[in-house]
């Protein structure tokens, strides 16, 4: 039973919204709840987040008797090295400036790729990285740095 | 007559050099995402929205809808000649089309998908010009009790007309919802969900939501995949006409195609996609010999193809004239207007001639640009085929996170982006499709705003919404779509018409 509902796609479909009304409804208690002439702040929150909170319900309900299965194959190394590939460019635009960030950005990426070959990359972000400093620096006119600090 | 007049002034300023070139610009963008499988105009039109800011309101959104439009005539190139949907509006083009190309009749094929989309895409112009003033003016008689209920019946038939499960699709759009209410409450100024950070005051962008959803999330999974065997029917593409005997064929087949384009693309939750499957559905249930589909109808080329140019174009109609989108990529088409600081709704068309006929103008002007670059240069498209998607998604992302970033110079919003990323990962794997999320969304804080405008006009009685006649109708006719989804046999039936491939 436990193994059929670890792979189930309505579990965890159930599962996710479920949490995530319930959390709004427990973030939302702080929030005046007013009345409906005079709908406070927590109105909505409440209200929407208890509905998802039901329809979450009503997936795990739905995922003891029948079942989707959910293709368990998670794509980890793209989901993590695109994740942190963007996290660092938002990090490092600021701070480094343009040129770096995209160096990390495009590089991090082409890395979390199963068909990743070094010096094809290595080649890809050198053009790439010309590419956009042409177009949105000289072309189009974004007012970025190309290095900070320096 | 007065929508001749309309047209005229709009192409006035369509033809202007700037218009013109961002006309060109969005058809080109859209016929090359419309080519490539794995980019969709929704991811494409979210990256590209950002650097729109730097030119007027008009030609942005005549790139924008170029893109849309121009990306449902490329979609059909991949369709016939390499038997994958470059889009998916024109998963159906695939079945005959490339049964098509396999005969030697790739041509002929590529010839009436366009020649099709054409004519499609000047009968849902003219349907834009005549309809649209009349509607805006109905649109002007609203109050925000009527527009609460016009809304409740747009998310409505978004969802029963999504793909997939109408539970998950309600259950998304409720999550669209609430996403929406990030931020500074506009009533009473008070905070919500913003967890102390200054930059969600604001509430969370639309741009980091569908770029990440659409775009990053998109990547992810495909990434997983591994890269299908493209055989593209290379052998010269010689004669690009059809014969008298299928150009018989395939007329019927286009004007049904566009009528039924046209009407879809105005409903709630209809768009490109929905036309296409349904047409293609009609096509094969009044054939006189429907064993002939899948093996090279022209009648399967020519009925979708159309239909998806025509519910393209004429699912603007509600966007413009009301207000409000029903689909996602109309979604992205209010954002692109309030970022340049126009508030969507009736008054428009009033207010900005110049925006509102201008760009339905470039719409004609954006068609007959896809009809020279899609068949003539057909050629390049097909080279573009061969660029492996290891080196295509680099690009993606760096668009998306260059544009994200220039929306607001905020690098707190590309966080925000690979956050979405994520989440639309998840969501695409536990079979919960992301564009009701998106609708619900935009919607949300419209809704809101509507909703407690009419509870103050009726001091807090609900009743107003059934007092009030177009309210009620409206409301009616969405409580039926409800039921009518529920009935068994619908239901049955509509998941057999999504399932036709």
């Amino acid at each position: 039973m436990k193994a059929r509902l670890l792979d189930n796609k309505d579990f965890w479909a159930g599962a996710l919204l479920a949490a995530i009304g319930v959390a709004a409804v427990v973030l939302a208690r702080d929030y005046p709840f007013g009345t409906s002439l005079r709908m406070g702040p927590g109105y909505f929150p409440t209200v929407l987040g208890a509905t998802l909170a039901l329809f979450g319900g009503f997936f795990l309900v739905r995922s003891l008797r029948a079942a989707e299965t959910l293709d368990t194959n998670w794509s980890l190394r793209a989901l993590i090295g695109l994740t942190v590939s963007l996290i660092l460019f938002g990090a490092l635009i600021d701070r480094a400036g343009f040129v770096p960030a995209l160096v990390v950005l495009i590089f991090g990426s082409a890395a979390s790729s199963t068909e990743f070959k070094f010096r094809e990359v290595l080649l890809l972000t050198a053009i790439l990285t010309v590419f956009a400093v042409v177009l949105f620096i000289w072309a189009i006119g974004l007012p970025y740095r190309l290095f900070a600090g320096f | 007559m007065d929508v001749f007049n309309h047209l005229i002034f709009g192409f006035g300023v369509a033809i202007s050099l700037q218009n013109l070139f961002y006309c060109l610009v969005g058809v080109t963008v859209g016929t090359l995402i419309g080519v490539l499988p794995g980019v969709g105009p929704l991811a494409t039109i979210a990256m590209l929205l950002p650097i729109t800011y730097n030119v007027s309101a008009v030609a942005a959104l005549i790139m924008l809808a170029g893109i849309y439009y121009g990306a449902q005539y490329g979609g059909s190139t991949t369709a016939i000649l390499v038997n994958l949907p470059g889009e998916t509006s024109s998963v159906v083009t695939c079945i005959d089309g490339h049964q098509m190309a396999r005969q030697g009749r790739a041509g002929a094929a590529l010839a009436v998908a366009a020649l099709g989309s054409f004519f499609a895409g000047t009968v849902s112009t003219l349907l834009i010009a005549l309809f649209s003033p009349p509607l805006a003016k109905v649109g002007q008689s609203f109050g925000a009790p009527e527009y609460f209920s016009l809304m409740v019946l747009g998310l409505i038939s978004a969802v029963v007309l999504a793909h997939g499960s109408v539970v998950k699709a309600v259950a998304m759009m409720v999550f669209g919802l609430l996403l929406g209410l990030v931020g500074t409450d506009g009533n009473t100024g008070g905070q919500r969900f913003t967890f102390g950070l200054i930059t969600l005051a604001d509430g969370i962008g639309f741009v980091p939501v569908a770029v990440g959803v659409f775009g990053v999330g998109e990547i992810i999974a495909n990434l997983m995949a591994p890269e299908e065997k493209r055989s593209i029917v290379m052998e010269k593409i010689s004669n690009l006409w059809p014969t008298m005997a299928e150009f018989r064929q395939a007329w019927p087949a286009v004007i049904r195609g566009t009528a039924l384009g046209s009407i879809l693309g105005v409903l709630p939750g209809g768009g490109a996609t929905l036309s296409s499957f349904a047409a293609y559905v009609f096509e094969k249930k009044i054939a006189k010999d429907p064993s002939r589909f899948g093996r090279g109808a022209i009648e399967g080329v020519a009925g979708p193809e159309s239909a998806n140019n025509a519910g393209a174009q004429t699912s603007f109609i509600p966007m413009l004239t009301l207000g409000i989108p029903g689909n996602a990529v109309m979604a992205l088409m209010i954002g692109a207007l309030t970022i340049h600081g126009i508030q969507p709704g009736p008054q428009v068309m009033t207010e900005r001639p110049t925006l509102f006929w201008g760009m339905v103008a470039s719409m004609w002007i954006g068609n007959l640009m896809l009809v020279i670059i899609n068949l003539p240069l057909i050629g390049i498209w097909v080279q573009l085929l061969k660029v492996p998607y290891r080196l295509l998604y680099l690009a993606i992302l760096l668009f998306c996170a260059i544009g994200v970033y220039s929306v607001n110079n905020n690098a707190f919003e590309v966080v925000l982006t690979a956050m979405f990323g994520v989440l639309g990962y998840v969501f695409l794997k536990l079979g919960c499709e992301p564009a009701p999320m998106l609708l619900g969304f935009i919607l949300g804080p419209m809704m809101e705003e509507n909703l407690r405008r009419a509870m103050r006009i009726s001091s807090g009685d609900p009743m107003i919404f059934i007092n009030r006649p177009i309210s009620l109708g409206l409301l009616i006719a969405a409580a039926l779509l409800l039921i009518i989804v529920a009935l068994p046999g619908v239901r049955s039936k509509r998941e057999e018409a999504f399932q036709e491939n």
